[in-house]
């Protein structure tokens, strides 16, 4: 493919991500800092939050198997999913934490499993998404 | 956008915050070394990097405890902390807590939490900042602003040096001193460090050589349930020793932690109070005088106040510390930092100077402010300054009743002076506090001791002891503020106004006189001492106004209050507050009574006291105070060569000559007399 056209294309992904509401500005902070002493400084960071995420969310999981769950515990796990997802402006991600942490205040259990399919399902995604678009614009400027 | 504007971008970025900072003659704040506490990774991993394009210097580290351990080992090693508020192992505010008690940096919380509850806790926990999570790179540019406050508030002396009026100018002075001081900043923390280390070793022999206790957490929650179950004011070392029950444990070990921890809450209730110290720094001359003076000021006050360490001749800027601190309770926050570098006994002219500029400055009334600071400059003697001092004082405290009595004079003249105290009653009472707390300094012992015993009539006392040629001013001082005192209660009046305000006549006198003196060979000093004087005569209607108004005073007033009652002890004047003990606000009562104690140089503190965090002031306060009187009164002996019987007949002959006269001996044609309702 065409230099040129492939760096196009990494930038209509990137625009599609914020445009399609996957991440926020907090994603451009990212970008900003990321320099000649560390020209991968997006990409680790994301890889450094699904790696530690990981550790989150099978803890949620695991909470959420308890009948009833300790929602203290959930809400007090998803809040530091949540820090983690928006220092790296994981927007579609944080709004379903933010959506978790109410049903975990109101004791609705029922919810807070509903709601965390849809976090995971969220996580998913974006993880594939960030994926390819790193894998591309590696392609692209290398 | 593509990836290619991105590193544009992302290059553009730190370059800038390099130009800008090449710009500055000083690097600082690159280096700001910076110490971030996350459990959370990638939080951690991005504050260091945004931190470090901010040219500070990085330790990152994933645990409180960890955090703690680290700033321990190396107090001296860290300017702000940084760190998150949910962390499974400490909470952060319990870190917060911490580090305030033991190394008093600023620390900044961040969370994702956002909540009001959350954000509030932070600051009252004593966090110079929150950030709410995720952090941008822009607050975090910014964070030097907190060590620099933080350094402002303990390094006076840097203020001092840069003298000018102008804020901007000044703030801009300030700013560079500090940067200058992150180059001394070892040193002194050093300095304070080996005060506190000689605590620490006073301790240790008292206590026989015992171990050093580390107050962990769990010893300090321990502690921190003790004096809550005791009260903080009932909280003795012995009652908590007894209640935390640990072995080992001294008592010696529990007093100092007390007192650590007192200072701690002080520093709370001081949240506010950082600030504009700053922009108001004294335009105080840069005086040969001044050297010694800003040494104390560099001090941090808090710790030796609490050590005990401190040379008697700061003890008075102590003080004036301790006093802000206390009126800081009620709401003021602004001038009282400044005010902690106005008390030293080695430069009173300055102290003055700056004294009566402060309230100024924060009022922005560039009238008053040259008309006041002209005096010190003009001064020559020190007891000279000291009196005008006192005539300062009086004046304050005469403002201070023109202000709460009544907002609005009729006479222009009064209306300039008290102009402060309308647009701002409690700068004018911080200004109040400030000087009385001076007063002591400036009393002969003679007074002291005819002051005492003397009953009901306090007002009398200090005409008795006028008469006597004591001195005069002081006691003229003692007795405007009994009148001030006894005007809040309506049980008193009548008593003591008429008595009172003929020695305030007479001092203004008085100190009219001297100034005239030194003026001979300074310039600007006329008008201000005029004014004073007119003031006082001012005071004289007033005071007879103020018995019609009677109790009908606003919290600003109280605050004064704390200032009346702490001169009073030293004046003469325990009746006074003893009497307003039932009547006032319990805050005004605990603070009259431990005055009281301190005065008679007992100074046993507040036993019995309602408001709690008052009470941790006061006890300090009269500590303080009680160490200072000696030196005052060593100073004090000056005082009675300086004015004759003479001088004093003479002063009393010309009052009854009337005020025009002396206002023309003096030349003040430009302020009419016969506005005033003397």
């Amino acid at each position: 493919m065409d230099r040129n056209q492939l760096q196009r294309q990494v930038a209509y992904m990137r625009k599609s991500l914020f445009d399609q509401g996957y991440l926020d500005e907090q994603f451009i902070q990212l970008e900003d800092l990321q320099d000649d002493a560390n020209p991968n400084f997006v990409e680790e960071i994301v890889s450094l939050f699904y790696s530690d995420s990981a550790r989150l969310i099978r803890n949620i999981d695991q909470g959420l198997e308890n009948n009833p769950p300790d929602f203290d515990r959930l809400d007090d796990y998803m809040h530091q999913y949540k820090g983690s997802c928006s220092s790296i402006g994981a927007k579609k991600v944080k709004s379903e934490c933010t959506q978790f942490r109410e049903y975990c205040r109101a004791g609705n259990a029922e919810g807070c499993m509903r709601t965390f399919q849809q976090v995971k399902q969220e996580h998913t995604t974006l993880r594939r998404k960030l994926e390819t678009y790193f894998q591309m614009a590696r392609q692209a400027y290398t | 956008m593509n990836l290619v504007s991105q590193t544009a971008k992302s290059m553009s970025m730190p370059n800038s915050s390099v130009s800008w900072k090449s710009g500055e003659p000083d690097p600082f704040p690159a280096g700001l070394r910076v110490l971030v506490v996350d459990d959370d990774p990638t939080c951690l991993m991005i504050l260091e990097k945004m931190l470090l394009n901010c040219l500070y210097e990085v330790t990152k580290c994933n645990r409180a405890e960890m955090a703690l351990s680290l700033l321990r080992e190396n107090k001296n090693g860290y300017d702000i902390v940084i760190s998150d508020v949910h962390m499974p192992d400490m909470d952060g505010f319990k870190l917060l807590e911490h580090i305030g008690l033991e190394m008093d940096l600023p620390v900044i919380m961040m969370s994702a939490d956002d909540g009001k509850s959350v954000v509030m806790k932070g600051v009252t926990h004593g966090a110079c900042d929150y950030l709410i999570k995720p952090v941008r790179i822009e607050a975090l540019k910014n964070i030097w602003q907190h060590v620099v406050r933080k350094r402002k508030h303990e390094w006076k002396d840097i203020e001092q040096s840069g003298s000018i009026e102008d804020g901007e100018q000044q703030q801009k002075q300030t700013d560079d001193a500090d940067f200058s001081s992150s180059a001394n900043e070892g040193s002194w923390r050093k300095r304070r460090k080996d005060e506190e280390d000689q605590v620490e070793d006073r301790d240790d022999t008292s206590a026989l050589k015992k171990p050093r206790v580390v107050w962990s957490v769990e010893l300090h929650q321990q502690f921190v349930a003790a004096v809550n179950q005791l009260g903080i004011d009932k909280a003795v070392p012995k009652k908590i020793l007894e209640l935390m029950n640990v072995p080992g444990l001294t008592r010696e070990n529990v007093a100092s932690h007390l007192q650590k921890y007192r200072l701690y809450l002080r520093r709370l209730s001081g949240v506010s109070q950082h600030q504009s110290g700053l922009n108001n720094s004294f335009g105080g001359p840069p005086d040969a005088t001044f050297g010694s003076v800003s040494s104390f000021n560099g001090l941090d006050l808090q710790a030796l106040a609490a050590t005990g360490q401190i040379p008697a001749q700061s003890l008075a800027t102590l003080q004036a510390a301790a006093l802000g601190r206390s009126t800081t309770k009620s709401g003021i926050s602004v001038p009282l930092m400044d005010q902690r570098n106005l008390f030293s006994f080695e430069g009173p002219k300055l102290r003055f100077g700056e004294g009566s500029q402060q309230p100024q400055q924060s009022n922005n009334n560039n009238k008053q402010i040259n008309l006041l600071h002209g005096i010190p400059t003009t001064m020559e003697p020190k007891q000279l300054a000291n009196l005008h001092q006192s005539a300062q004082q009086s004046f304050r405290g005469m403002n201070m009743q023109v202000n709460n009595a009544h907002g609005n004079q009729s006479s222009s003249l009064l209306v300039q002076m008290s102009q402060p105290p309308q647009s701002r009653p409690q700068i004018l009472n911080d200004t109040n506090v400030n000087h009385l707390s001076r007063l002591p300094s400036s009393l002969p012992q003679p007074t002291l001791s005819g002051g005492m015993p003397s009953s009901a009539a306090l007002a009398r006392n200090g005409m008795v002891d006028n008469a006597r040629g004591a001195v005069y001013n002081s006691v003229s001082q003692a007795s405007s503020m009994v009148d001030f005192s006894i005007t809040q209660n309506t049980d008193l009046p009548g008593n003591s106004f008429p008595l009172a305000n003929n020695p305030s006549a007479i001092t203004s006198k008085g100190v009219l006189r001297e100034e005239v003196n030194s003026e001979m060979k300074g310039s600007r000093g006329f008008a201000p001492s005029y004014d004073i004087f007119s003031d006082l005569h001012q005071h004289k209607s007033q005071d007879w106004e103020l018995q019609n108004v009677g109790l009908a005073f606003n919290a600003s007033q109280h605050s004064n209050m704390q200032g009346c009652l702490d001169v009073q002890p030293s004046v003469l004047v325990h009746q006074g507050f003893s009497s307003n003990q039932n009547s006032l606000q319990n805050r005004n009562t605990s603070v009259g009574k431990v005055m009281f104690s301190a005065g008679e140089e007992s100074g046993h503190g507040n036993a019995h006291n309602i408001d709690q965090q008052l009470n941790t002031f006061v006890a300090d306060n009269s500590l303080i105070k009680a160490e200072s009187l000696p030196e005052a009164s060593c100073q004090n002996m000056l005082f009675p060569e300086q004015f004759t019987q003479e001088d004093l007949m003479s002063i009393l002959l010309k009052q009854q000559e009337g005020l025009g006269q002396v206002a023309n001996e003096f030349g003040f044609d430009g302020y009419p007399l016969d506005d005033l309702p003397v």
